[in-house]
């Protein structure tokens, strides 16, 4: 008996939450397919009197938000690629390489990780800037190509990796590029996918960073564009909305298919190593 | 010979990821450092002969900017009232669904967890809306137990509680994340050792869960805490910093005087203070945490 009113409590308050983190989400998929002036009125309304498609399309046909969606997802496809190679390499070498300074070095990366982005976000648009990578895809891409969380990440799993597997190779006559190719790559694929979806989410989410080293609003990314129509579009409540769902629906959608992979590495990340 | 070829085909591998954090991230911080000391404005930035090294101007000028209280003030309100909400709402969550009597944790998991991955900027304009004092479902809601409306993002007294609960929202369920696996990794032994000493519920928390919690409660407290000093978006779409700078944070100023000013100079040095503020409160955070485990 005490068991069932305490499991009844349980699932009301767990339900209860749910209610307030998923709400906000509904509401804004709700309002971006009301007509024009139904989000504001009085009493407020949870759907849509009629539904209409006509902010999505005023979006895609007025306001070039394909351009923006097809930025957002080039570099967040590119920073991804690019930076998982990289920290792959960075990764297994401390994990498996023994040279010198090695653990001075990784510790002196790890503490470093305490430093704000924010800090270097000023010389870097000045050097950007006399590359001439200001306002174009590279801008984005060349201060994403390592993180060293992400080596981190790679080391953290590397290091459990048998060494005789690497030693095997070695007898056969495998190069070192072989056995990275060959061994290493595939076997710490489950991390690679992990990280893959880390770098691929946080670059479609930055704000700051876009909002600064893309000055030409044809380069925007979907937040960069969406929280400039702000400035302009505030009162249209549900063209901003359909904006949002353009933004946020994507993400959603790939958390919603490796919801396992993205959760482990975030445990992973927490264990101290 | 054989550990010599090791050394240098380590270093091969290294290579990419080193020289791009060395250009890209440690030359950047050593820059700032030195941008701060100059006056580096738009002129500089059309011709760097303008450039004039300075001193401790900048520092000096903060010291005097009340603006640059208010966002100290702001910045630290959000840390030191968000932080530890969010930590709370992340470890009450947590312990729900680490519950026995729970079925379909993975469901509810999921509920908890979306506001994570979605996009700060794209939430916060939703937030705008339900924030509406006549039209936002917030007060709606409010009003069915008899409280009238708020003007949420309207009132400065308001429009930082505001922030926090929308930051809080998006992102209880990380933290809550990590504390679930913090909390299995518990050996259950621990507990049915305590239950045959006929310790309650309540004591076995207290006596096992918190000690056993301490490593990931000290690394949740340092991210989250970092985290929150970065308080930049949630502003910048919401308000602009206003109502009467209620919301401006040391990130809106260092970019309202780097990006849209273009006083650099003085910008690195908002960005260093924020920077040293950070380390402060992380040594003071890992000596307070070590001594408590002692």
């Amino acid at each position: 008996m005490k068991t069932t009113l305490k499991k009844i409590f349980l699932y009301v308050l767990l339900m209860l939450i749910s209610v307030i983190t998923f709400t906000p989400l509904l509401w804004m998929i709700s309002a971006s397919v009301m007509p024009s002036g139904d989000a504001n009125t009085f009493p407020p309304k949870f759907f849509p009197s009629t539904i209409t498609f006509e902010h999505y399309i005023t979006l895609f046909t007025r306001l070039n938000i394909g351009r923006y969606v097809f930025n957002s997802f080039l570099v967040s496809l590119g920073v991804t690629a690019l930076s998982t190679i990289i920290n792959s390499l960075a990764g297994y070498a401390f994990a498996k390489f023994r040279f010198r300074g090695r653990d001075k070095l990784f510790k002196f990366l790890i503490a470093s990780m305490i430093v704000p982005a924010q800090v270097t976000m000023l010389p870097l648009f000045l050097m950007l800037n006399k590359m001439g990578l200001v306002n174009t895809y590279w801008g984005i891409l060349v201060p994403g190509l390592a993180s060293i969380f992400g080596i981190f990440l790679i080391r953290q799993y590397a290091l459990s990796l048998p060494e005789s597997l690497i030693e095997a190779a070695k007898i056969d006559g495998a190069t070192e590029i072989e056995i990275y190719w060959r061994i290493i790559l595939p076997l710490t694929k489950p991390i690679l996918v992990t990280l893959g979806l880390f770098t691929f989410m946080g670059t479609w989410n930055d704000f700051l960073w876009p909002l600064i080293i893309m000055t030409d609003d044809a380069m925007y990314t979907l937040p960069v564009a969406v929280g400039n129509l702000m400035g302009e579009h505030a009162p249209d409540t549900e063209l901003m909305m359909a904006g949002s769902v353009l933004t946020v629906l994507p993400i959603l959608l790939v958390f919603l298919f490796v919801q396992k992979q993205y959760i482990k590495g975030i445990m992973a990340g927490s264990v101290k190593g | 010979m054989k550990k010599s070829t090791t050394q240098t085909v380590a270093w091969m591998f290294l290579a990419p990821a080193l020289s791009a954090l060395l250009i890209f991230f440690f030359i950047p911080i050593i820059a700032a450092f030195a941008l701060s000391f100059t006056d580096f404005d738009i002129y500089s930035l059309g011709n760097i002969s303008y450039l004039r090294f300075v001193g401790f101007q900048n520092y000096v000028n903060l010291v005097h900017d009340p603006l640059f209280w208010k966002a100290l003030g702001n910045t630290l309100y959000f840390v030191i009232a968000g932080g530890p909400v969010s930590v709370l709402v992340s470890l009450g969550t947590a312990l729900l669904l680490q519950s026995r009597l729970v079925k379909y944790k993975g469901v509810f998991r999921f509920f908890f967890f979306a506001p994570v991955v979605t996009t700060l900027v794209a939430v916060a304009i939703v937030w705008r809306y339900l924030y509406h004092p006549r039209f936002g479902l917030i007060n709606f809601v409010l009003s069915w137990f008899g409280i009238s409306a708020v003007d949420w993002l309207g009132d400065p007294a308001w429009a930082m509680p505001a922030m926090i609960l929308l930051a809080v929202w998006k992102n209880f369920g990380y933290n809550m994340l990590i504390f679930i696996a913090g909390l299995q990794n518990i050996p259950e032994e621990l507990y049915e050792a305590a239950r045959i000493d006929g310790a309650g519920s309540f004591q076995q928390f207290r006596t096992i869960t918190i000690p056993m919690l301490a490593p990931t409660s000290l690394f949740i407290g340092l991210t989250t805490m970092i985290g929150y000093f970065q308080f930049f978006a949630e502003p910048y779409v919401m308000t602009q910093g206003g109502p009467q700078y209620a919301t401006i944070s040391i990130v809106l100023l260092m970019y309202q005087h780097g990006f849209r000013w273009w006083s650099m100079g003085y910008s690195a040095s908002v960005a260093f203070v924020l920077f040293a503020i950070i380390l402060l409160f992380s040594i003071v955070q890992l000596r307070m945490q070590k001594g408590a485990a002692e």
